[in-house]
């Protein structure tokens, strides 16, 4: 049984996602990490220090949705397994790459039961489903919040291999929210704000809390519509999938599509003018009260607190 | 040019599910069902396209029970010309439904195919991928914006970095995310007229597609319950709260 991972990477670096990938499937088999793209001789660098890691594959050349998935699918042959994240690059790849190779894919597994035996989320969270694959192959994407990550110090060997896939896709423009927070789907800590905010200037309330705190930023889908938020900062159905070990909702209801992103957070805060609001209810920790009072008594009083990882 | 869009009914968003005690599923029956809400971006899409002078003719297909009818229905009172429902009872997977729509783009042959990004009932984001894999064509998935630019499109995506934008030629497939557009409510003559429209309904079996599921669902269980939580009254113990989580993460 051997295992075919393929690799997130982002700007020259390895994402935090791929080692909790690995860790999700070290049990299926020796694992070989595939690395696509340009410029990506430190991202191969980096796999191959990743705990697990048998051997590192690079295929040099544009990354796309059509030119991966023929890439991915002419090496799949010796594989049992074929996984990515289900990050928006796995969601994209993998069922093209399943198609191709006329086998069901398992997506945004939460849970390895067994070689053949994976537990998924459906109805955004409200119900889990145990799915056995009985196929020869499996393609997989993992849900890597659900993971802890492998080790690194590994020294695993690099190996370039052809890519002569092409693609009829062309990239015009990358539209990248700049930002220094840490990557959202794996963050520690996240402190999310919602619409109550009421504008991208007061939305820096947030990002001041989450600067201080060394927190992930997210915001409800109704934050990012009215322009307080970039995209990328999306939780939920829709958006990111998040579990850090600490949520805290500011100025968020709570609509179930908002719940689905959230439910493996450890614990959650909720800062909310409304005690009925669904969020406040499902909250370890609530305080009931107006946002625009309350962070910035917040910030001076973890100060006091002693408070620092910014 | 010609668009098919692909539309599913499921269980309408508003609706609190709930699991079947026996663990055999999520409880539809009696439960208010509605057309999946990324299909009515995909829809919106088409018919924003058509105005803009790129389609002449909008396709519709569902494949369902009977009752998919009505969210074929729907499309058409959107502004939809035709409809077309692959009638089955069965629960197909996702590989099945991308094979069916794969024969009904033979024969339609679209120059563009949208569909939703995932459906809310099984939150797949599966088809649309699938689909074009199976038909050999381009695609551009999570689509928040698309424009005709010459003999193929561009499509801005919305991805975890943010979004992109990309160039593909036609035909293509691209999958609808929340922030394409807003579905228009169909007026209720265009709802009465929406009746009069060709709506072919056609035996799944006339495909000629292995139907077989892959995949077995062993169980369906409601997630974990969170413990009930409690509340602080002031700005001091939620900054002690937090500190002492902090604190115990940092300790692992
Ligand atoms: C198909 C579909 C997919 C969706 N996907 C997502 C998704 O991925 N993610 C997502 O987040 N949403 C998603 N949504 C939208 C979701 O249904 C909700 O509309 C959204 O989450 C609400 O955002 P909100 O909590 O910011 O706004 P609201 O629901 O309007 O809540 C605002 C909250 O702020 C509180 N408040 C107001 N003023 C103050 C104040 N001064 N101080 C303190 N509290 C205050 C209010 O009491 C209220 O609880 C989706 C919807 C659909 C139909
Ligand atoms: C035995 C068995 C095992 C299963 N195991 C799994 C599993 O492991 N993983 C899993 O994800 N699902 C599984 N399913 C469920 C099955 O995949 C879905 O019910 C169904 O195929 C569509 O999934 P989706 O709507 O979530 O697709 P998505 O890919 O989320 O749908 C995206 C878009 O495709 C189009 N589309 C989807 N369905 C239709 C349709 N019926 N008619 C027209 N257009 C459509 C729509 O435009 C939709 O917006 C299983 C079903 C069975 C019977």
């Amino acid at each position: 049984m051997s295992v075919l991972v393929v690799a997130d990477h982002d700007l020259g670096a390895l994402s935090p996602a791929t080692a909790r990938v690995i860790h999700a499937v070290s049990e299926l088999g020796p694992i070989d990490l595939l690395v696509i793209g340009q410029d990506i001789d430190a991202v191969a660098a980096e796999a191959a220090r990743v705990a697990g890691v048998t051997r590192v594959l690079v295929a040099k050349g544009a990354s796309s949705s059509d030119a991966d998935a023929s890439l991915i699918a002419a090496l799949a042959e010796p594989y049992h397994y074929i996984v990515q994240s289900a990050g928006s690059v796995g969601k994209d790849r993998m069922p093209r790459v399943a198609a191709k190779l006329d086998l069901m894919p398992v997506t945004d597994v939460v849970k390895v039961l067994g070689p053949t035996r994976f537990e998924r989320p459906i109805y955004a969270g409200n119900a889990v489903q145990t799915v056995s694959d009985g196929q020869a192959r499996h393609v997989l994407t993992i849900r890597a919040s659900a993971f802890r990550a492998a080790a690194g110090g590994n020294d695993a060997p690099i190996e370039v291999i052809e890519n002569s896939a092409a693609s009829a896709a062309r990239l015009i423009a990358a539209h990248r929210t700049e930002s220094d927070t840490p990557d959202l789907a794996t963050a520690q800590i996240v402190v999310g704000g919602g619409v109550a905010l009421g504008s991208a200037e007061n939305f820096q309330l947030i990002e001041q809390l989450a600067k201080k705190l060394g927190a992930a930023i997210g915001a409800t889908r109704a934050a990012v519509d009215a322009g307080y938020a970039p995209n990328d900062w999306q939780v939920g159905q829709t958006g990111k999938i998040i579990a850090p070990d600490l949520y805290i909702a500011i100025g968020i209801s709570g609509a179930l599509q908002h719940l689905a992103g959230i439910q493996g957070a450890k614990k959650i805060v909720a800062i909310n003018a409304d005690p009925e609001a669904p969020l406040v209810k499902l909250a370890d920790l609530a305080l009931i009260g107006d946002l625009f009072e309350i962070i910035p008594q917040l910030l001076v009083e973890l100060d006091k607190a002693g408070l620092k990882r910014d | 040019m010609k668009i098919l869009v692909a539309i599913k009914r499921v269980v309408d968003h508003n609706v609190r599910i709930r699991v079947r005690p026996d663990g055999t599923g999520v409880e539809t029956s009696g439960v208010r069902m509605s057309m999946n809400p990324f299909c009515k971006h995909a829809v919106e899409a088409a018919m924003q396209l058509s105005e803009a002078g790129h389609g002449d003719e909008i396709v519709i297909v569902s494949i369902g029970p009977k009752a998919s009818n009505d969210v074929i229905l729907t499309a058409l009172a959107m502004g939809a010309h035709r409809g077309i429902l692959i009638e089955t009872d069965a629960e197909l997977e996702t590989l099945a439904i991308a094979k069916l729509l794969a024969k009904v783009v033979a024969e339609e042959n679209p120059d563009i195919v949208l569909l939703g990004k995932q459906a809310v009932d099984d939150d797949s984001n599966h088809v649309g991928q699938m689909l074009a894999a199976l038909t050999d064509r381009p695609q551009a998935t999570f689509a928040s914006e698309i424009k005709v630019v010459g003999q193929g499109i561009e499509v801005t995506r919305e991805v975890d970095s943010g979004r992109e934008t990309i160039a593909i030629p036609l035909p293509a497939i691209v999958t609808a995310d929340l922030r394409l557009n807003t579905p228009r409510n169909a007026a209720l003559p265009m709802v009465m007229k929406a009746r009069s429209k060709p709506l072919a309904v056609r035996p799944v079996a006339e495909f000629g597609v292995d139907l077989t599921p892959r995949l077995t669902i062993e169980k369906v269980s409601p997630p974990a319950e969170r413990a009930a939580g409690k509340s602080v009254a002031s700005a001091t113990e939620l900054a002690a709260y937090i500190a002492t989580e902090v604190s115990q993460m940092e300790a692992l």
